[in-house]
């Protein structure tokens, strides 16, 4: 795993992406700076995190778009498959890659807090705990573009759907006041979401009964349940909206609650992605 | 050292390897020959643990492949058929993460990186770009890969392609050398390669195994093969009658050539190929026509190859026409 740290490391520091990144991170956070702390003088450095959060959706794609497609257009992935290290490794190694270089600038940003301390009354611990969250709610953002970059060989590709991911789960929670709270509406939805898995599961695993079996079945269970009480699926659709949203529990970061389980819910998050991605690239082994 | 027991893959409903068993001994090179398509790379690429097998078993040095990859895997150094490289990076960078990987560390990856780098003559551009390098240099740099750890086994998937003669007679002097102290597998479709430097063959067409033996003693499979052509001043009739008291002739045919000379060639059964040709000889000369030129023909590893792998006529046609063609260049080359 350490090889494989090293060697993406090295390789984001050679070539620009690690830069742009920083560049693009700190200038947003540069500007959030500037508008919020400077122009309106407000002593709450949280309140530019949740400013800059929007960014996510340009920089986290810059990031992950190449991890694991450029691997499988230049066919080193074979080289990764024949060596003596496991996949999880190979996966494990290139994401804390990414979150080191994720780091890098927000080691930076840390200082800000510091500065602006000096010259009035900061509230440093919210400000330092939605840094912390911050840094978790990207983590879990780069888990999710890891995964989407190792269904393709084609960056671009890859960049051009976890963008639309993230602006989703961005925007989930005002989606969700927008979308149907009937209990059909509901049902419905949840039918359309066991399709989308069963497509993405026989994507995974080349196997059509498996996938269509598992849409059926997660189908009828739906049916089955909505027929005994189908008050519960009353507002069941805005309800999973917001809950999935990652960005919503950031906000209670910046709203000064340490919530401890957003953070469990972020570490899930990236435990499951990750494990996604391991299957997605030994699933190529079994193709 | 490697042992290949019952090994099928299928894509979906294609069979790319059915039932392949073989054995392969330490610290020889072998040969993987087969036409397109045959299931060489999959082979390869199931030994090596870069794709699952539908069924059988694959163990290297007594490890299996699929059940303790790692220990397996730290015996093998492989090179697919497009070098794995990584283009913004220098060789030396590349086989040190390589080497990493490998699980060297400090000194003894610098040692390992300078040795492979010396063996596989990389010294004048392992400071520049694998991007800028010529396809020839990024071969040698991939074998690089393969060959740092020091693995017993080397396994190269068509590693001439796409090289200029010379590169191709370095690389081929590269692999006799690794021969000397490693067991390396290659594959190719280009048989003179692997009559070149494999000591033993395996024949593989549509994924099956159909042979595994050494070079000369595959030739030896066909010897009914075995056949003279040459030219002679004698007419057609003179020629049609010294033909028909000799006895050990199978079939023969003539042509007459523009300058009124004849042109024979003809089958014999098996066996002394040169007395068969002093027959021919002291039979033209007794009726004091001389022959001009004479060649023996024996059976070569295309023959066995083609008899191996013929799949459709028209395919085994289009084949038997090149090696024709191929036969009489040798022949005019040698006369």
């Amino acid at each position: 795993m350490t090889a494989v740290l090293k060697h993406e490391l090295s390789g984001y520091f050679h070539s620009l992406t690690a830069y742009i990144f920083s560049a693009f991170l700190l200038a947003f956070v540069g500007i959030g700076a500037m508008l919020y702390n400077i122009q309106s003088a407000v002593a709450n450095f949280e309140y530019v995190l949740s400013f800059v959060c929007l960014g996510f959706v340009i920089v986290i794609p810059i990031l992950t778009m190449r991890v694991i497609a450029e691997e499988k257009k230049q066919k080193t992935d074979q080289l990764l498959y024949s060596l003596p290290i496991k996949t999880s490794e190979v996966v494990a190694g290139k994401y804390l890659a990414l979150l080191l270089v994720f780091l890098a600038p927000l080691c930076i940003v840390c200082v800000y807090p510091l500065i602006f301390a000096q010259y009035g009354e900061v509230y440093l611990l919210t400000s330092y705990g939605s840094l912390f969250a911050f840094f978790l709610l990207g983590a879990a953002l780069i888990a999710i573009g890891v995964f989407i970059s190792s269904l393709t060989e084609n960056q671009g590709f890859a960049a051009g759907i976890t963008i639309p991911v993230i602006l989703l789960n961005y925007y989930s929670v005002s989606l969700a006041e927008h979308v149907t709270a009937t209990a059909f509406g509901s049902f419905a939805a949840l039918c359309v979401f066991a399709v989308v898995i069963g497509v993405v599961i026989r994507f995974l695993t080349q196997n059509e009964n498996l996938a269509y079996g598992i849409s059926i079945l997660l189908i009828i269970i739906l049916g089955v349940a909505y027929f005994v009480d189908s008050a519960k699926f009353e507002g069941l659709l805005p309800d999973i909206m917001t809950k999935l949203s990652l960005f919503e529990r950031f906000y209670s970061f910046v709203n000064g609650v340490f919530d401890l389980t957003a953070i469990v819910y972020y570490v899930t998050v990236i435990i499951f992605f990750l494990f996604l991605s391991v299957q997605s690239l030994e699933k190529r082994r079994y193709n | 050292m490697i042992k290949v027991e019952h090994l099928t893959k299928c894509y979906g409903d294609f069979m790319a390897v059915e039932d392949l068993s073989f054995e392969i001994d330490e610290g020889h090179v072998y040969g993987f020959l087969g036409p397109n398509g045959a299931g060489k790379s999959t082979t390869m690429n199931i030994m090596t643990g870069c794709l699952s097998a539908t069924e059988g078993k694959v163990t290297i040095g007594g490890c299996d492949i699929f059940e303790q990859p790692q220990q397996a895997k730290r015996m093998v150094g492989y090179l697919p058929e497009q070098p794995p490289l990584y283009m913004n990076e220098t060789p030396v960078e590349y086989l040190r993460f390589v080497g990493s990987a490998k699980g060297l560390k400090g000194k003894e990856l610098k040692e390992q990186v300078e040795m492979v780098i010396q063996k596989t003559k990389i010294e004048d551009v392992k400071n520049r770009l694998i991007s800028a390098l010529s396809k020839g240099y990024k071969q040698r740099v991939g074998i690089a890969q393969a060959l740092i750890g020091n693995p017993n086994v080397i396994i190269l998937d068509e590693p001439t392609v796409g090289l200029d003669p010379i590169q191709i007679i370095e690389i081929r002097d590269l692999i006799r050398q690794l021969g000397q102290d490693h067991t390396v597998i290659l594959s190719s479709h280009i048989l003179s390669e692997v009559q070149a430097i494999c000591e033993k063959v395996l024949i593989i067409s549509k994924g099956k195994l159909a042979a595994f033996d050494a070079p000369e003693n595959l030739e030896k499979l066909l010897l009914s093969q075995n056949g003279v052509s040459f030219m002679t001043e004698a007419g057609q009739e003179e020629v049609e009658e010294i033909m028909a008291k000799m006895e050990q002739v199978t079939d023969w045919s003539s042509k007459v050539q523009e300058d009124g000379t004849v042109r024979v060639s003809a089958r014999m059964k098996s066996g002394d190929l040169r007395g068969f040709c002093r027959q021919i000889f002291f039979a033209f000369a007794a009726k004091e026509r001389a022959v001009l030129e004479m060649t023996s023909k024996r059976a070569n590893l295309e023959d066995v190859f083609i008899e191996l792998t013929e799949d459709t006529a028209a395919g085994s046609a289009a084949v038997e026409n090149e090696t024709e063609s191929k036969a009489e260049n040798k022949e005019v080359s040698e006369s």
